[in-house]
């Protein structure tokens, strides 16, 4: 993997996140160009309706392959989060404190993610945020979150 | 019925001098003579994702073992319950007599290979989990703060649960932390993830452990105190396709089973050895398998509970994860080790348990943020 954002920010500044190249499968392509385009788009079971993240080939409930792509609003709430100061090292480093947060969607699943741009100490449970696409210079982006305007 | 008949915890918690096998085969020596048995007497063999290499394949022909029966199932740190209760069905069948389960791991002072770190890159999750730098106290820290919201559990909450280990841990002179700490300097010690700080979570420890679980038929022949295993559970919860649930573990269903099994209840259990990778661990825990109510894990650790021996539901007497041992970065060994301790009248008197009849021991694989193996097992005391 590499990683599209690297050191040209002025020295205290750490620059944007590390936003590094996904793994990219016949699976999960569509998911992926989804994001260059700033859409969230998930698989969707199409015999029981459920929303599925991560992107899969298969209904973990009702196990059919039967699957169709939706995009989702790109709307959602935190579910829980963490201001992390230590622990991580390497790339994440210059970036402590890190905001890591699980967001649920206005469809439903909860997914794993950093917020950005956002006070810290302003974060808290069921608040509102926003869909933000971090582009990794590889046709993809990560999906991560802002607070909602 | 299967029973345990020997347990060894090694005794050093820094072993810069030893590779991962050497320590491997020093406490399965070191449990097969508190058995009275030798490494000729096993026929089978159980590892996890700490085994280097080939994981058994490798173990077994290092150590010279001549097994007919192997298991590595690799659920994180509760995969030496699941092995325990692998082996007692194994041996309930018929197929197994002397089964040895081994943990070994170096990473204080390094030397531990690839091993199942290796393994996480291609799995399906990672794309969508590993771009956000999410620690593994991080993910912890979001169960706690999630609690918190529903719940209202408190900081002070989870440090009473270090404070009872630490209050263990003075005792064993193994220990890795020795000291007595207070709620207080729980909460002043320096805050990692929000709103996890520093002496909430376990301590890195080179070491390792063991466990030989016998048939009925061979305990009978040994002159040890062996411990039958009543009962156990074993459940995996994962991510749910995005329904993240961080306020339950699978100790909700591994824990029922298991109390099913040994036909006893959370209020019968003398003892309990909770995994303890964080306070947080612990408190969900507790809950989930039946000792207090949902949202309860607060009120119920409050004032000493978990404090031996007098304490509600003396835990982790010999320190747990928090102050005395976290091997390889795996608890459920040293769980299963004190509580045979325990049923054995062989913990320090100072937290030995009086009359100790009947004892719990509970593992947590994985993570409590995305997916995680639950194990427990019921052990008794027999004559």
């Amino acid at each position: 993997m590499t990683d599209a954002t690297t050191s040209d920010t002025a020295a205290g500044d750490p620059g944007p996140l590390p936003t590094s190249e996904p793994w990219v499968t016949p699976e999960t392509q569509r998911y992926w160009d989804g994001t260059a385009d700033g859409r969230i788009e998930l698989p969707c079971c199409a015999a029981c309706d459920l929303v599925i993240w991560y992107p899969r080939a298969i209904c973990p409930d009702c196990h059919t392959t039967d699957l169709e792509w939706r995009t989702m609003s790109g709307r959602g709430t935190v579910y829980s989060f963490t201001i992390t100061r230590a622990g991580v090292g390497g790339k994440w480093r210059p970036h402590l404190p890190l905001l890591v947060a699980y967001v649920q969607l206005e469809e439903g699943p909860i997914v794993l993610t950093n917020l950005v741009d956002v006070d810290p100490t302003t974060v808290a449970i069921d608040m509102p945020v926003t869909a933000v696409f971090h582009d990794t210079g590889h046709g993809n982006a990560i999906l991560r979150f802002t607070a909602a305007a | 019925m299967a029973h345990i008949a020997g347990v060894y915890e090694h005794p050093l918690r820094n072993i810069p001098d030893k590779t991962v096998p050497q320590i491997h085969a020093e406490v399965a020596l070191g449990a097969l003579a508190d058995a009275g048995l030798t490494m000729a007497d096993v026929d089978a063999y159980y590892s996890a994702g700490d085994a280097p290499g080939f994981g058994a394949l490798s173990m077994i022909d290092y150590l010279g073992l001549d097994v007919h029966h192997v298991d590595d199932t690799e659920t994180g740190g509760s995969s030496y319950l699941v092995h325990v209760r692998h082996a007692a069905q194994a041996i309930a069948a018929g197929h197994v007599d002397v089964a040895l389960i081994t943990l070994a791991g170096k990473p204080r002072t390094g030397g531990t290979g690839p091993g199942a770190s290796a393994r996480f890159s291609d799995a399906p999750e990672a794309p969508f989990e590993n771009m956000f730098g999410m620690g593994i106290i991080s993910g912890y820290a979001m169960a706690a703060q999630r609690h918190m919201h529903e719940f209202g559990t408190t900081s002070a909450d989870l440090a009473e649960i270090k404070v009872a280990a630490s209050t263990h841990a003075q005792h064993n002179p193994d220990a890795f932390l020795q000291d007595v700490v207070t709620v207080d300097q729980v909460l002043e010690s320096r805050l990692i993830s929000d709103p996890l700080h520093l002496l909430d979570a376990c301590v890195v420890t080179d070491g390792g452990g063991a466990l030989v679980v016998v048939s009925e038929a061979v305990a009978k022949t040994l002159d040890r105190h062996t411990i039958p295993v009543l009962g156990g559970g074993e459940a995996i919860k994962g991510t749910r396709a995005g329904r993240v649930d961080l306020t339950h573990t699978a100790a909700v269903v591994s824990g029922p089973k298991a109390f099913a099994e040994a036909r006893v209840t959370p209020a019968d259990i003398d003892y309990a050895s909770i995994y303890d990778s964080f306070t947080i661990t612990v408190l969900v825990t507790l809950e989930d398998l039946g000792f207090c109510e949902k949202g309860g894990g607060g009120a119920f650790v409050r004032d000493g509970a978990l404090q031996a021996p007098f304490g509600r539901l003396p835990f982790n007497t010999d320190g747990g994860g928090l102050c005395n041992n976290h091997p390889a970065n795996r608890g459920g060994m040293t769980k299963v080790i004190e509580a045979v301790r325990q049923l054995r009248g062989e913990a320090h008197p100072a937290v030995q348990v009086p009359d100790c009849e009947l004892a719990l021991a509970h593992g947590t694989g994985g993570s409590m943020a995305t997916r995680l193996g639950s194990a427990t097992l019921i052990l008794g005391r027999e004559a």
